[in-house]
């Protein structure tokens, strides 16, 4: 099997879920005859028809809702965020009614939206974001963020045959990410939701991040490691639940901690790391948890600006740098 | 029923038609009355244990849409699904909760319909078919309509029912659940409760057309007006709805217009309705609507009548004694359930 892409290993699980489950369906905006505005869904309406490939209209909050209905119903939907951003119109179908209905009174609700997120160049304050922390929080979801390409195939295949709602963010920016194209196994294989994966083993400091991020970090430690300084890199691959014994481990191993997510950094789930490893680990620390985030405003628009918000290898470099000296 | 013949409210055909050939019959007469008089000695009851600090949490009833709960529900069958809201509970009743179940709910026991983790008339049960309400009306349109997606796909022959009143008709929800519903010719049938204040709202603040089933039209699906004090007019226009959706002819939009009998809940003694309007509902009292109708046909007794009062007491005494005896949850159940296995 030839190197596939992150995006091509997306819909490769998508079209072998479909294949493996009659009730897996899937249900978005454009994703029939134009395939999804990112292509993920590319063919499927020819292969799988209409009432299992769902042009909806365009209306989150009914996406998300009929989603939960369709999965009261015993059937496994996939729906689609054209844009992780518009997630916030179906907000409340999914933090107050899906998250909670099995808590309440026990029905299962496995269904799956999918999150394309991240700024991938210029796309301003409503198609870049990373909106990944406000249901970090919402007890009965679970959120993953797959880097890798074998990763994205084996976590959504997880994420369609787990019993509960599942958000699966989808960085943008590594749909067709060179660096990340591989082959990956032609038999079925998932990989399980809650383990994070070391991507980079070291004994100096300790890295834990997620999504494109995880690269930008790689990038870091690899510089660092010239100066012969070794970075341990924590790919965590899930946030809720995260893993977070491997995080303990890692900083009991390297004293220092610093966590990098694209998203904003006020609120955002570098903070919960951070908690965890003063509560849990704090006496293994040399130096204070640094978190390196984009800055807390909107992501903007402009090359300069959008470069100014965004982290990146030299931020992480520094952060990195700065948390050695300490 | 189609959209151009959908009835408006002054359509005389509405009020010519015939509710004496509904096909029903004593027993069938017997279970609507009778889910019509449970609904109003339980929430009576309901109301009564809040004041006297027995209750747990706030109350809320359903006084003047006993009718919409009975007539509607009533035209389901075992397979269809029940999406209701909070003044419906006689629909949970011919669903299969009983009332034990329900004042357990409402006492937050453990042996309830969701163990205590939510109270009143959030509990849904999915051995009888009924999904569980949210506190944000309209939300459960959406899930509705996914749920009569769910069936239209594997053309399994069920309807879902859902509520909403005609103040939830205004959120968003409503509008997403209902166009994706006539998009995709959904088996679905939402009725709009329509009691005239959305908590102290009255419909002028709400909506400025003139009846909300005239929204039907624009949503390209099947319409239809009753009056929600009638329980015959509310079963017969569910019926037809439902007959419709599982001949693949899509939903249909019921407003059923009633009177709120009592304030929004509990603590709330409607002070800002009108005297007439509040007048002119207990004078259309669904239940003693029903009660009148059943006597001057002569289907039953006066002697009968008061044996089926006797019975529902007899119902709601046993079923407060079982709540107050239930066990309350141990506290660590809090942390049971957040996920399904």
């Amino acid at each position: 099997m030839p190197p596939v892409t992150y995006l091509e290993a997306i819909s490769s699980g998508l079209r072998e879920e479909m294949e493996r489950d009659e009730s897996v369906f899937c249900l978005g905006e454009d994703i029939g005859v134009y395939g999804g505005a990112f292509k993920i869904t590319k063919g499927f309406l020819d292969e799988f028809g209409e009432d299992r490939v769902i042009d909806a209209p365009v209306a989150e909050s009914v996406i998300i809702g009929a989603a939960m209905g369709a999965a009261l119903m015993g059937m496994r939907p996939v729906a689609e965020m054209q844009f992780a951003d518009f997630i916030t119109c179906g907000f409340n179908q999914l933090v107050n009614n899906v998250a909670k209905t099995h808590y309440r009174w026990g029905a299962a609700v496995p269904l799956v939206v999918r999150c394309p997120s991240g700024a991938i160049g210029n796309a301003g304050p409503f198609h870049s974001q990373n909106p990944e922390a406000w249901f970090c929080k919402v007890p009965g979801l679970k959120v993953v963020a797959p880097a890798t390409t074998y990763d994205a195939k084996g976590l959504l295949k997880s994420s369609i045959r787990d019993n509960n709602p599942v958000l699966y963010f989808e960085h943008k920016g590594l749909y067709r990410f060179p660096r990340i194209r591989e082959e990956i196994p032609e038999e079925d294989y998932t990989v399980p939701i809650g383990e994070a994966a070391v991507r980079r083993e070291g004994v100096d400091a300790t890295i834990v991040t997620y999504g494109k991020m995880v690269f930008h970090s790689l990038d870091a430690a690899e510089t660092l490691a010239g100066e012969g300084v070794e970075t341990e890199v924590l790919d965590l691959r899930s946030l809720l639940p995260y893993d977070k014994q491997a995080i303990l481990e890692s900083v009991r191993k390297t004293n220092r901690l610093l966590v990098v997510h694209e998203d904003t950094l006020t609120g955002g789930f570098g903070g919960e790391i951070a908690a965890v490893v003063a509560e849990e680990a704090f006496e293994h620390l040399d130096a204070p948890v640094r978190r390196l985030a984009a800055i807390d405003t909107p992501v903007p628009f402009s090359p300069p600006l959008e470069q100014f918000f965004l982290p990146n290898t030299e931020k992480v470099t520094a952060a990195l740098r700065d948390l050695l000296a300490y | 029923m189609n959209v151009e013949t959908a009835p408006a409210l002054s359509d005389p055909a509405l009020a010519a038609s015939d509710l004496d050939d509904l096909g029903l019959g004593r027993d069938d007469y017997r279970t609507l009355y009778h889910t019509m008089r449970l609904q109003r000695e339980f929430e009576e009851r309901v109301y009564r244990l809040f004041r006297q600090g027995r209750l747990v949490g706030a109350a809320y009833a359903g006084a003047g849409h006993e009718a919409i709960a009975a007539g509607s529900a009533y035209a389901l069958g075992d397979a269809d699904i029940l999406v209701p809201m909070h003044r419906v509970i006689g629909a949970h009743f011919l669903r299969g909760h009983t009332a034990r179940d329900m004042m357990c709910q409402y006492l937050g026991r453990a042996n309830g319909p969701t163990a205590g983790k939510d109270g009143n008339m959030h509990c849904g049960n999915w051995d009888h078919h009924i999904v569980g309400m949210i506190s944000h009306l309209g939300a459960n349109i959406p899930v509705a309509a996914g749920v009569a997606l769910a069936s239209k796909v594997r053309g399994d022959g069920a309807v879902s029912l859902t509520y909403i009143g005609e103040g939830g008709s205004s959120i968003g929800d409503f509008h997403e659940g209902l166009n994706f519903a006539a998009v995709h010719r959904l088996p679905m049938v939402l009725i709009v409760e329509n009691n005239k204040f959305a908590y102290s709202t009255p419909t002028r603040f709400e909506y400025a057309c003139e009846n909300i089933v005239d929204r039907a039209r624009g949503y390209g699906v099947a319409g239809a007006l009753v009056d929600g004090t009638d329980v015959r007019a509310v079963y017969k226009a569910t019926r037809d709805a439902v007959e419709l959706a599982r001949e693949g002819g899509g939903p249909t939009l019921i407003e059923a217009r009633c009177t709120r009998l009592l304030g929004h809940a509990q603590h709330d003694d409607a002070f800002y309705v009108p005297r007439d309007i509040m007048e002119e509902g207990w004078n259309n009292d669904p239940v003693t609507k029903a009660e009148n109708l059943l006597l001057e046909r002569k289907y039953f007794t006066r002697e009968e009548i008061d044996g089926i009062q006797e019975e529902v007491n007899g119902i709601v005494d046993d079923a407060v004694d079982y709540a107050e005896q239930s066990p309350l949850p141990e506290p660590e159940a809090a942390l049971q359930g957040v996920y399904a296995d």
